[in-house]
């Protein structure tokens, strides 16, 4: 048995647990026992990492294992981790353990809802372990369908239809990775999925033009590339709050981490030639985001509008192709789904007790819910890049990399994410300085109790984390950027 | 003449047998023992599953009119047990006072088109193929229009019966075009005198159609939505599944084996024939409100995923449409058994009736979740694998837009596969269908529905088996 494996047995025999399971406190224990597994396992997986890697062990990818599953496909069970994946296994865990305490006390149907979100949870950590093409797709679409059901039944407002047009428009994306990744293996001879070892062989240029577009497309679905994002705004304030924490927080990445991993490493060439579109699309997605989010009303439209123009800059910095610039974005991506997470608990949180998310009918809620509302006060200011947070890490990484090109082009649009930072700033402002200060709204909400026990702890070890990396970046941006400088060496010219 | 080579047909023989056990024991058993009908049929019927199951090696009888291989084994096999789930899912129906005089006919119907499809497979001349075709389409008529005193299924039947016999005189005509221009039937005679002249290319298409025709591909798909809509639920799901299973793998064998020559012919053919029927299907089945027309346009878009595996002409298409047919035959099996109980007990067909269904009927909206699943592909169910390695064959021959059509299609389908999901899981009905208690034999094929669906993806050695054997064509 793999170490890494231990990810889906764990999930797996969760969800036998949930399906024996008799009553809510049954489902509860399962559930907390389990994601506080997870979340030991990554800590122990990081350790390990962090030892291996100490002691010399330079190999690409740590803790292999490797057994072959369809051999007329060369599909084989391959598992395998770097800094990067290790960063990402880190985040899911996170967000699974406190998406199962923000859930704490889901209605209706609370086996089914945790029987959805574990097979949703082996979807991530299955595609983050996975250097196996078939599987890594596998789990992708493992990701995928759950959602339609939690966002459907558990959901709020326009469920019905957010829940549809999500699933649609991500299983779109996934039929043009399909044809991407059918190319990618056919066209390299069909010899083997396995990733490290595609990067060895080469796609022939004029077949890397058609199948990069589409892999990365298909990835950027679900990245929220501009103009595929539109599913993003709708699904996220659809979603009930533990599906929107883990979706904005992690599934959101599995797109930037697919695009870096398997369009851009396995096709460097085309890469090269069609990154400017990319670019200028993804650079649309960052302001175009921003902007989106000042004129929401509601609290989760602004947060999946804000999710946008972030995770626009994280597949923005990948495609600047530089090691500062690739970092920036791995670090963006742990900590926009960080800040994220904590967004979406903490407006869960609030909804449940003042039944609105319209910020024009809230105000003044620091004066009755202190907890929440300084909670609410660090994600923003996280959100908005302030020093000693984890946002401003990841978001000066980025731009220094950025920067590091000195054509006209490449600097108007790096000029122009930049801006970005000030929009967001607005919004954010706007939201604190509204909801959370500003004269009290509604007399009813004078009333509200605070954040109890088993909702105090999810936004403690969220913010714990963003200052974690704010605070102290060394050890993970130079986990991650050890990392990135081999699968950058593919192309760097 | 060597006689003793006629035994060596195992398959038939025993599916004969069986035949005429029932059949006697239909006619001469007394009341008392007639109870026991169902069960001895089914404990017969899988006593005929196990004997067959394991291949042999290839052999000829008189002179190659039949001809073995070892994968026809297998899609015999996965038509079998097929044809048990659906014995399985038919034994309340049958058990009914007005069809109980009846169930006799049934199942000796049923078996005889199942005679015809083996036939069919181990065809080794275009003569045995086509008396096989003309076996198991006469009977399915009969089977089609077996409620008789029901308007509906009488007109399916009288519309099954007289296209099905005009295309399969169509294809007749092709035969009798083959043979003026090469003189022979024999299939192994006919590549080396298949050179693509213009006569041969119009005898292919002649020919092909009768089988476009039971595969119910657009645009020969016409009679499909209502006759499903028509039959008895059990006898659509027989023919949406068995009938089909056995038509696409005949047609692969003969366009491998018998007009490998035209494939530059018969390439774009497919290629045209695949695009219609999923797209066509997939809009059509958006619009559908009855539960079973919407499973024909659901099962004619499959049968154009389908022909991505065929098109391909290759070993790996060969395995991939046998796995997809076995995959296939479980989804399809299992949502129609879902679709049988309720009808039979409450008599609502119409998707507006799922509403809500999953609140009183969990188990069963379970069921059909799995299987609507697995039939939009979705992991980690058994559909998705097969759609894999369907196109996976199309793409290892380089139809990548043929390949990107289809997945563009998934997402349609996906849609209105999700239309049902959503009215069982997401709408709420002040009339939702009371709880349900299916009998035992129904509940037995959807455990063994639901295990394979889960489990057939992750065990590999059921493809590697396949494969191993279909290159051997």
């Amino acid at each position: 048995m793999n170490f890494l494996s231990l990810y889906i047995l764990i999930l797996v025999l969760m969800m036998m647990g949930l399906f024996l399971s008799k009553s809510r406190k049954q489902i509860q224990i399962i559930m907390i026992t389990g994601a506080s597994f997870l979340l030991l396992l990554s800590g122990a997986l990081t350790y390990l990492y962090l030892t291996e890697r100490a002691a010399g062990n330079t190999a690409e990818m740590l803790f292999r294992a490797d057994s072959v599953w369809y051999a007329p496909f060369n599909i084989h069970y391959s598992v395998g981790v770097d800094g990067i994946s290790v960063a990402m296994l880190m985040l899911s865990s996170i967000i699974v353990f406190t998406g199962v305490l923000v859930s704490w006390k889901i209605d209706p149907m609370p086996k089914e809802f945790f029987l959805w979100f574990c097979l949703l949870a082996i979807g991530v950590f299955g595609f983050f372990i996975s250097i196996d093409l078939f599987t890594m797709f596998m789990y992708y679409e493992v990701a995928l369908i759950p959602m339609y059901l939690l966002i459907g039944v558990w959901g709020t407002g326009k469920k019905e239809y957010s829940a549809m047009k999500l699933t649609l428009m991500l299983m779109g994306g996934s039929a043009l990775l399909l044809v991407g990744i059918l190319g990618i293996y056919f066209t390299t001879g069909g010899s083997t999925m396995n990733i490290l070892e595609l990067s060895k062989l080469k796609v022939p240029l004029e077949m890397q033009r058609y199948f990069f577009p589409l892999t990365f497309m298909g990835f950027g679905v679900l990245g929220a590339l501009f103009p595929f994002h539109t599913w993003s705004p709708d699904g996220h304030s659809s979603a009930p709050t533990a599906v929107s924490m883990l979706h904005a927080g992690v599934l959101m990445k599995l797109g930037g981490y697919g695009c870096f991993r398997v369009a851009m490493f396995l096709m460097p060439e085309a890469a090269h030639e069609m990154a400017w579109i990319f670019l200028i699309l993804t650079g649309i997605s960052v302001v175009y985001g921003a902007f989106g989010a000042i004129h929401q009303t509601d609290l989760k439209y602004i947060n999946a509008y804000s999710s946008v123009s972030h995770c626009g800059l994280v597949l923005f910095a990948l495609l600047m192709m530089n090691q500062t610039a690739t970092t920036g974005a791995i670090l963006q991506m742990v900590s926009h789904g960080l800040i994220t997470a904590l967004f979406f608990a903490l407006i869960g949180m609030i909804y449940g007790r003042t039944h609105t998310r319209d910020i024009r009918l809230m105000g003044g809620l620091m004066k009755v819910i202190p907890f929440l509302g300084v909670s609410y006060v660090i994600a923003g200011m996280a959100s908005l890049g302030l020093p000693g947070l984890s946002g401003f890490v990841a978001e000066m990484t980025v731009f220094v990399g950025s920067f590091q090109y000195a054509d006209t082009f490449h600097r108007i649009l790096t000029i122009g994410a930049c801006a970005s930072i000030v929009i967001t700033t607005v919004y954010i402002l706007r939201v604190v300085g509204k909801v959370i200060f500003g004269p009290m709204q509604d007399k009813h909400h004078e009333t509200l109790t605070d954040a109890v026990m088993y909702e105090r702890i999810p936004v403690i070890v969220l913010t714990a984390a963003i200052f974690g990396i704010g605070m102290f970046p060394g050890w993970i941006s130079s986990m991650i950027g050890d990392s990135v400088l081999p699968l950058i060496s593919q192309f760097i010219r | 003449m060597d006689y003793s080579s006629f035994l060596q047909m195992h398959e038939e023989f025993s599916l004969l047998g069986v035949m005429i056990i029932l059949l006697l024991y239909d006619i001469f058993a007394s009341e008392k023992y007639l109870k026991y009908f169902q069960p001895i049929a089914i404990v017969l019927f899988l006593v005929h599953i196990v004997l067959n199951c394991v291949p042999r090696e290839t052999f000829q009888v008189s002179g190659g009119m039949y001809e073995y291989l070892p994968i026809h084994s297998y899609i015999k096999t996965f038509l079998n047990i097929g044809t048990l789930i659906v014995f399985l899912q038919a034994h309340k129906f049958l058990n009914e006072d007005a069809n109980r005089i009846k169930r006799g006919e049934f199942y000796f119907l049923t078996l005889s088109t199942l005679l015809g499809m083996y036939f069919m497979i181990s065809a080794g001349n275009f003569l045995v193929f086509y008396l096989g075709l003309e076996t198991a389409s006469v009977p399915m008529a009969a089977l089609v229009a077996f409620d008789k005193y029901n308007n509906k299924a009488a007109e399916a039947g009288a519309k099954y019966i007289l296209l099905a016999v005009f295309a399969s005189s169509i294809s007749l005509f092709g035969i009798s075009l083959i043979y003026g221009s090469t003189g022979t039937l024999y299939f192994n005679d006919l590549p080396a005198l298949i050179t693509g002249t213009p006569l041969q290319i119009l005898a292919f298409v002649f020919f092909a159609v009768g089988l476009f025709f039971k595969i119910s591909l657009v645009p020969f798909h016409l009679w499909a939505a209502d006759v499903y809509e028509g039959a008895q639920t059990n006898i659509t799901s027989y023919l949406s599944v068995i009938s089909k299973g056995s038509a696409v793998f005949v047609l692969f064998t003969l366009l491998v084996k018998v007009f490998a020559s035209l494939i530059t012919e018969w390439q774009p053919i497919l290629w045209i024939l695949a695009v219609l029927s999923i797209t066509i299907a997939n809009l059509f089945a958006i619009r559908q409100k009855n539960l079973k027309r919407f499973l024909a346009f659901s099962s004619i878009s499959q049968a154009g995923y389908i022909l991505l595996a065929i098109i391909s002409g290759s070993a790996i298409g060969m395995s991939s449409l046998v796995y997809y047919v076995l995959v296939y035959i479980f989804s399809n099996l299992a949502a129609f058994g879902v679709i049988s109980v309720i009808e039979e007990r409450t008599g609502k067909i119409n998707i507006q009736d799922y509403d809500g269904l999953y609140q009183t009927n969990p188990n069963l909206s379970f069921v059909m979740m799995l299987s609507l699943f697995s039939l939009a592909g979705i992991p980690p169910f058994a559909g998705f694998f097969s759609k894999f390695f369907v196109f996976s064959a199309a793409a290892s021959q380089g139809f990548y837009v043929l390949v990107f059509i289809a997945l563009l299609n998934t997402i349609i389908s996906l849609y209105y596969y999700l239309l049902i999901i959503k009215a069982m899981f997401l709408n709420k009905s002040d009339h939702p269908i009371e709880p349900i208690k299916s009998d035992f034999f129904a509940r037995v094929s959807f455990a063994v529905c639901t295990l394979a669906i889960i489990a057939i993806g992750f065990i590999s050695p059921i493809y590697d088996q396949i494969h191993l054997i279909s290159f051997g064509m």
